[in-house]
Order: structure tokens, then C-alpha cells, then sequence
């Protein structure tokens, strides 16, 4: 629709032109003239049919003659997944979550003909009380949204709701205003570190690119995120690709390349589709390709599949991975700011910190710096789930406590559960406890409490969960993911997890712990590369918060969380046994059978369990109505 | 159904529009295993010969990415996330009770080729957790209970 734009001062008129599109949705009213209904795309409310309720209510708008006043259009991920499919009503910021399709005719009924909001469509807190608008629920008060600043509020399959939100304004100020020199230094000012796990300061690595002498360098943005649990990248692919692409050829700008390369996993076909849109409209307007925005300056991008391997997203194996290779990777130095792809310079960084440069350009590193702590600024956006009442994503200032995002961000427990610990960093990381509630999230304080920042996986665990059962999933994780090359982590790894199958299975001993504990240091002093350094990291960090469970498991041979199967021994406690027989109908292996013996009730037989054949599968104890219960394992 | 031929020049043609570029060798394994379902030595070694690389360094490719498969699939391939987020909530129970219902391991394929059972970590869809994707579609929130019903759809 929009012919190509060649200069500056091109993009700010049609910015001028289009930017009431988001005014009338960032600005909240009560005016009932004009709606616009913003309905989540992402991969969790997709999946839970999103895009049948955007049919349906495109179906409903037409269908009372109203499509006229109101526009209908999907958005990215709103974050508040665990309430998912979301539906959000524009001017008055009408929240309405758990959206089915067949309640598409009531809100075109009810909402946008005769101004009623839909009481039963709004989000209800635990304690009933009800809120209609996005910004009173308690998910979103602590949030501060600068990588997911458009996810939820533009469609990110048109151009233009980009271009309104000051979309490739930086790129433009880069090209115009900028030297390469001066863009280093902002972001260098800026306090910017990598958002992918390790936390290198962003504008070094652009500096090291920049000095690297060539012909030919590359950019590359790594998505392969791998972390189990963490959907962040993803997120953002979906719902604003173009912070994404204008960041790259922002760095491609500053460093001297002009070709870049995006390294996605082949599990996320709907952020591919959105990327390759995004890439085309920008292309198509002159913000990509050659001679961007009528300057010299040109940049392409590509996009390149991953085939599912977690230590693609250690920087040399991706690498590797993109020229067609096993992705093995290799020692540094040299880094790929010397020696890259195609043994060329080149500079990777992560979704979520491309997401974060054109922010940082538009309004000056120091402004972003004044986020954050010392050490690490900015924000960082967390995948919030597991036994957590609000799963969904966040994004919070560093220095956030966890007891802000598990508590007021996320609800609290769910089921009413006990906290236990709190997984961050994935499989690379470890496991914080309640005494760590307090402590201000941020890289360093994070490694020296024993887990990392990682990518932002953010796992809550609950009392039912056994920690020598998740130190063995992380684990296996690895084993599968470890890619071979070297012994440490390829065998070493191998045997930690033996041995931690023995344990849970009630074959350890308490040496194994010692053994355990010896090997998990060699793994981390002598693998070769950060997944294997960091592998042994879940064993050691429970070890260190739990080391009694461990001791348990080994010593009384018994799971404290009730969660390894092979250490349970469900019994029946005669005197609080009420004869109900209600354990003995739902057994499914017929492994429950009446006594002689009475029990509470004097003239009911209590039950008693078979354990020969018993499969500790938990119906009885669940079922047994007895208060307390008469069944213990 | 395409023939043999068919397949065979369909991606020959990718593999041109690429200039037969080694460095695509993992875009046109993609490729063939979407025209093939799976990626057979014989494939491989068509590929090799076209790229001009050794069978080897294919196979070392195949062999280490996880998305590739040297044995066909199943009618209908059932996943089931294994990601932290479904894990903590129950999947690995949905896993157990899936390897039930068919008599197959997880990795393995029913002897009629309806089913192909695997796993995967994290399909990003952690609101809805634990989740189980057939054939691309994804079912949440689910309970041991719910499997069989599911099953039965298919």
C-alpha cells in the first residue's frame, strides 16, 4: 500500500500520517464511537483457538452491520498467558480473558453495540474480586515493558501499526545523525548485556565486531531458544519481528556488515511466518535491502533453520550449525567477532537484547542505564511458570525481587501449595530458596546465590516437587542435548545421572553423594564449552539448598515430596480407616482388600494395601474421604 | 500421492535454487524430509552426490540434529512436551500413559503405523501446560484422563 521510503524525513511523515492508529488504543476513554478489538496471536492462545474467535468476531461485526466502528486485528503475546485466549476492547482497555469463540457474538452484542462489559468474561482474582481493565490487575502493575513494549498493542503482520509505533525511527536517526563510532558508545553507555545467558556487555561485543578488519562480516540473531520452559524470544519474534530486524541492520550499520543471518528453532513455525512477513514489508518500503531509507547504506537478512539442538545456542556451535555443519562447538578464542561465519567477523546476540537496541537509540543509553542496578541494567523479561497461579510472561526492572515476581506478579502459589524453590537459568542454572525471596534479581547476584540469568526461564516448584527428581530432569535434559565432542561432559554427565537414578530409584548410598559432588566440579573445570561447564549446575545448587532430601532419599531410603515412585509405601492407618471401602473400588490393580481389624467406625472392617501389588499409583490416598486421611505413603 | 520421480525432482529443484550451496545442507534436509518423511541412506546419499560433499558429513548432520529421522513415521506423530514448565505440571505421567494405551516406547512407532509416539522440549505453549501436540494440533491443560478420549479421535 505504501510506495518506498527514501529518506528520513519520508518515514516521519508516514509516521505523522499513522501513528493515531496507536494513540487511539494507548490513550483509555470511555468513548463508544470507534472500537478496535485486539485479539492475542500468540503460540499460547492460538493454541487454545484465538483465531477462531477472530473469525468469529469478524463474523459478528458483519453480521450486525458494525464493521465500520469496529476494527478487528490479532496482536502479539499480552504475556498473561495462563488466562489465555485474551481479547482486549480499545478505547476503554476492556480486559477479557479465557475467551471461547462462541462468546465472540456476545462482546460484538453486548460490548461494542449497547456498551456492556461482559462480567464473566473479565479477569477474576482468587480472592472473586473482579477487574475490567488490563491495568488493575496485579500481573501487570509491577511490569515495566521495554523489549515487549509492542507485544499486545500492534498487529504484527502490518507494517504500518510498526511505523506508528516509531518503528525504524532509530535506524533512520543511525543513518542520518549517527557515526558507527557514536552508536557503539550509546549502547556501551547504555549498560546493555546479553539477554541470552551470559550477560557479555552488548556494546564491547559491537566494539571487538567493529575493530575485526574485512571485507565481508555478518550479524546474526540467535532464536534458538533452547531452554526448556522459556518462550520470551519467541514472544517477541511474534509479536514485534521488526524491533527485531531494525536492531540487526542498526548493528550492521555500526559494525560494517551488511548481510545478516537469523537462527531460528524449526519448533516455531508461527514466529518463522511472522518473520518472513515482516522481512518482506520492510524490504518492500525500503527499510531493509539495498540503499535503506535512500542512504548507501544496504543490509538483508535471511532466515536459517535450526534442526533441534540445545548447544546451537552456544554462539561457535550455531555458527557451525548455519554452514550446514553438525553443530559442535568450538574453543574461543578465537571469538567470532575475528573469526566467524564463514570465518569472516561477525556478532550474535539474542532476541531479547536486539529487541532492547532501538529503544536505547531513540532515547539515549544513559536514559535506559537509569533502569536497573549497578551492574545490570534495563529490564528483563521472564517466562513465569510451573506451580505458579499466573503462568505467563514478564518483564520486570533488574533488581526486582523474586518475592514481587512469584507473589504480586504471579499470584502466589498455585493450589494454595508451599513455595519451595524456584528454578532459574534452565538447565544451565539452579535453584533458588525461600531464604533468596528477598534478594534483588540481577546477573551477579543470581551467579553468586549458585544459578544464573540464563535466558529467563523462570520455574516455580511447590512442595509436592522433588528436588532430586528435578536436579535429575535437568539432567537428562543434558545428556540427550550434550553433543559429544568432549569427555567431561559427554561421559561425565552420563554417570552423574546414573547415579542419580540409583538415588531416586533406592539404590544410594551416601558416598554417591561425595562421588556425585566431586564429578559435578570436574564436569564444570574441564568441559569445553558453557553447556557442559554449566551442566552439573541444577545437581549442585539442590545439593547446596536441600542436601537433607538428598540425605533422605539415601539414608531412610524415603522421598520427603512423595514424588519417586520407587521410594513411596502407601499404607493404611487401621484406626483412621472409616471401612468406606471408597480406596478398594478405585484401586486399579485390586490391590486393596478388607481386614478382619475394625477401625475408626466400630463396626466397619478397615482396609489394608497389598504391597506385592501395589503400583504406587496415589488413587487410593486421593480418593480415601477420612479426615485426616487414613492412607500415608 | 506423488511417485518416486516426482519427489525426487521436486527437491532437485530446491537443491538447484540453492546453487547446490553445502552450507544449505540443513535448509534441504528440511526440505527432503518434508517430501519424504523421513531421510533414508539412499536419500543422503543423493544429496551428498548433488552438493558434492562426502554421504558422511550428511549423515553426521542427520544423525545429530534431533529433527531428523532415518525411520519413516507414524500416520499420525504424537508429541508430547517435556519442557520444565509441563514436567512439573504432570507430562511425564501423560508420556507414561500414552506408552500404555499404544504399547510403544516413547521414539517408537505402532506396528500398524497409526501412531508415532516422541517427545519434545517445549512447544512455548507454558500457559497451558502439560500439553501434548498430534499432528501439529495442540491439546492443553491436560489430565491422565483425558488421553484416551484424545486417542480415540484419531
Amino acid at each position: 500500500m505504501c510506495k518506498k521510503i527514501n529518506s528520513k524525513e519520508e518515514l516521519l511523515n508516514l509516521y505523522n500520517n499513522v501513528k493515531d492508529i496507536l494513540e487511539f488504543r494507548k490513550v483509555e476513554s470511555e468513548s463508544t464511537e470507534k472500537y478496535h478489538i485486539s485479539v492475542c496471536g500468540g503460540t499460547g492462545c492460538s493454541s487454545s483457538n484465538s483465531l477462531e474467535i477472530l473469525e468469529k468476531l469478524k463474523y459478528w461485526a458483519k453480521e450486525c452491520g458494525v464493521e465500520n466502528k469496529v476494527e478487528i486485528s490479532i496482536t502479539g503475546c499480552f504475556g498473561f498467558c495462563e488466562r489465555g485466549p485474551i481479547v482486549k476492547i480499545f478505547p476503554d482497555h476492556t480486559f477479557y480473558t479465557k475467551v471461547k469463540p462462541e462468546d465472540a457474538e456476545r462482546i460484538i452484542k453486548e460490548h461494542i453495540l449497547n456498551h456492556k462489559v461482559i462480567e464473566d468474561l473479565i479477569y477474576k482474582k482468587e480472592n472473586g474480586e473482579t477487574t475490567a481493565k488490563q491495568d488493575n490487575i496485579n500481573f501487570y502493575k509491577k511490569q515495566h515493558r521495554i523489549a515487549l513494549r509492542n507485544c499486545g498493542l500492534i498487529d504484527p503482520e502490518v507494517i504500518v501499526e510498526t511505523i506508528a509505533a516509531k518503528g525504524y525511527q532509530a535506524l533512520a536517526k543511525c543513518l542520518y545523525e549517527m557515526t558507527p563510532e557514536q552508536i557503539i558508545q550509546e549502547v556501551m553507555d547504555s549498560g546493555l548485556r546479553g539477554r541470552g545467558g551470559a550477560g557479555f556487555p552488548t556494546g564491547q561485543k559491537w566494539k571487538f565486531a567493529r575493530a575485526s578488519v574485512s571485507e565481508k562480516k555478518y550479524i546474526i540473531c540467535n532464536a534458538d531458544e533452547g531452554d526448556p520452559g522459556a518462550f520470551m524470544d519467541r514472544s517477541i519474534l511474534e509479536g514485534d519481528p521488526h524491533s527485531v530486524l531494525e536492531a540487526m541492520a542498526i548493528a550492521g550499520y555500526a559494525i560494517g556488515a551488511n548481510e545478516g543471518e537469523i537462527y531460528i528453532r524449526a519448533e516455531y513455525p508461527l514466529a518463522v511466518h511472522r518473520l518472513q512477513i515482516a522481512i518482506q514489508q520492510a524490504t518492500e518500503l525500503g527499510l531493509l535491502g539495498d540503499h535503506i531509507l535512500g542512504t548507501d547504506f544496504s543490509f538483508n537478512i535471511n532466515i536459517k533453520y535450526g534442526a533441534g539442538a540445545f548447544v546451537c545456542g552456544e554462539e561457535t556451535a550455531l555458527i557451525h550449525s548455519i554452514e550446514g555443519c553438525r553443530g559442535e562447538p568450538t574453543i574461543k578464542p578465537p571469538f567470532p567477532a575475528v573469526k566467524g561465519l564463514f570465518e569472516k567477523p561477525t556478532n550474535v546476540n539474542n532476541v531479547e537484547t536486539w529487541a532492547n537496541i532501538p529503544v536505547i537509540i531513540l532515547d539515549g543509553g544513559k536514559k535506559f542505564a537509569e533502569i536497573g542496578t549497578e551492574k545490570s541494567k534495563g529490564t528483563k523479561v521472564f517466562a513465569l511458570a510451573g506451580k505458579i497461579n499466573n503462568v505467563g510472561l514478564v518483564e520486570v526492572p533488574m533488581g526486582t525481587t523474586l518475592r514481587e515476581i512469584i507473589y504480586d506478579i504471579g499470584g502466589g502459589i498455585k493450589n494454595g501449595k508451599k513455595f519451595k524453590a524456584v528454578q532459574t537459568g534452565g538447565p544451565s542454572g539452579g535453584c533458588l530458596t525461600e531464604k533468596d525471596l528477598d534478594t534483588p534479581i540481577d546477573y551477579d547476584n543470581l551467579v553468586a546465590k549458585g544459578s544464573m540469568m540464563g535466558s529467563g526461564g523462570m520455574i516455580v516448584l511447590d512442595e509436592d516437587d522433588c528436588m532430586v527428581n528435578i536436579a535429575k530432569f535437568y539432567l537428562e535434559f543434558t545428556v540427550e542435548e550434550s553433543c559429544g565432542k568432549c569427555t567431561p561432559c559427554r561421559i561425565g554427565n552420563k554417570r552423574m545421572l546414573e547415579i542419580l537414578n540409583k538415588i531416586t530409584d533406592g539404590r544410594g548410598t551416601k558416598e554417591d553423594l561425595d562421588k556425585l559432588n566431586e564429578l559435578a566440579h570436574f564436569i564444570k573445570d574441564c568441559s569445553l564449552c558453557a553447556l557442559g561447564q554449566s551442566a552439573p549446575n541444577p545437581v549442585l545448587s539442590t545439593m547446596a539448598g536441600f542436601y537433607d532430601e538428598y540425605l533422605a532419599h539415601v539414608e531412610e531410603k524415603r522421598c520427603p515430596a512423595g514424588s519417586c515412585k520407587n521410594l513411596l509405601n502407601y499404607k493404611i492407618i487401621i484406626p483412621n480407616c472409616l471401612g468406606c471401602g471408597m480406596c478398594a473400588r478405585n484401586c486399579p490393580v485390586d490391590a486393596i482388600h478388607k481386614t478382619d481389624k475394625f477401625g475408626k467406625n466400630p463396626r466397619l472392617n478397615a482396609y489394608q494395601i497389598d504391597p506385592a501389588k501395589c503400583i504406587k499409583c496415589g488413587t487410593c490416598m486421593s480418593k480415601c474421604p477420612a479426615k485426616p486421611k487414613a492412607i500415608e505413603r | 500421492m506423488k511417485t518416486n520421480k516426482e519427489m525426487f525432482d521436486e527437491l532437485d529443484e530446491f537443491i538447484d535454487s540453492l546453487n547446490c550451496n553445502p552450507s544449505e545442507l540443513i535448509a534441504i534436509l528440511h526440505r527432503a524430509q518434508s517430501i519424504f518423511g523421513y531421510l533414508p541412506f539412499s536419500l543422503q546419499a543423493h544429496i551428498a552426490n548433488k552438493l558434492k560433499i562426502s554421504p558422511a558429513k550428511v549423515y553426521g548432520v542427520v544423525s545429530f540434529y534431533s529433527f531428523f529421522t532415518m525411520v519413516p513415521k507414524g500416520k499420525n506423530v504424537i508429541n508430547v512436551c517435556l519442557g520444565t514448565a509441563c514436567f512439573v505440571r504432570g507430562s511425564d505421567k501423560i508420556l507414561e500413559k500414552l506408552e500404555e494405551l499404544l504399547h510403544i516406547k516413547n521414539g517408537e512407532t505402532t506396528p500398524d503405523g497409526k501412531f508415532t509416539l516422541t517427545s519434545l522440549r517445549c512447544v512455548g505453549a507454558c500457559g497451558l501446560a502439560p500439553v501434548m501436540q498430534i499432528n501439529g494440533k495442540t491439546y492443553g491443560n491436560l489430565t491422565v484422563d483425558d488421553v484416551e478420549g484424545i486417542l480415540a479421535k484419531y
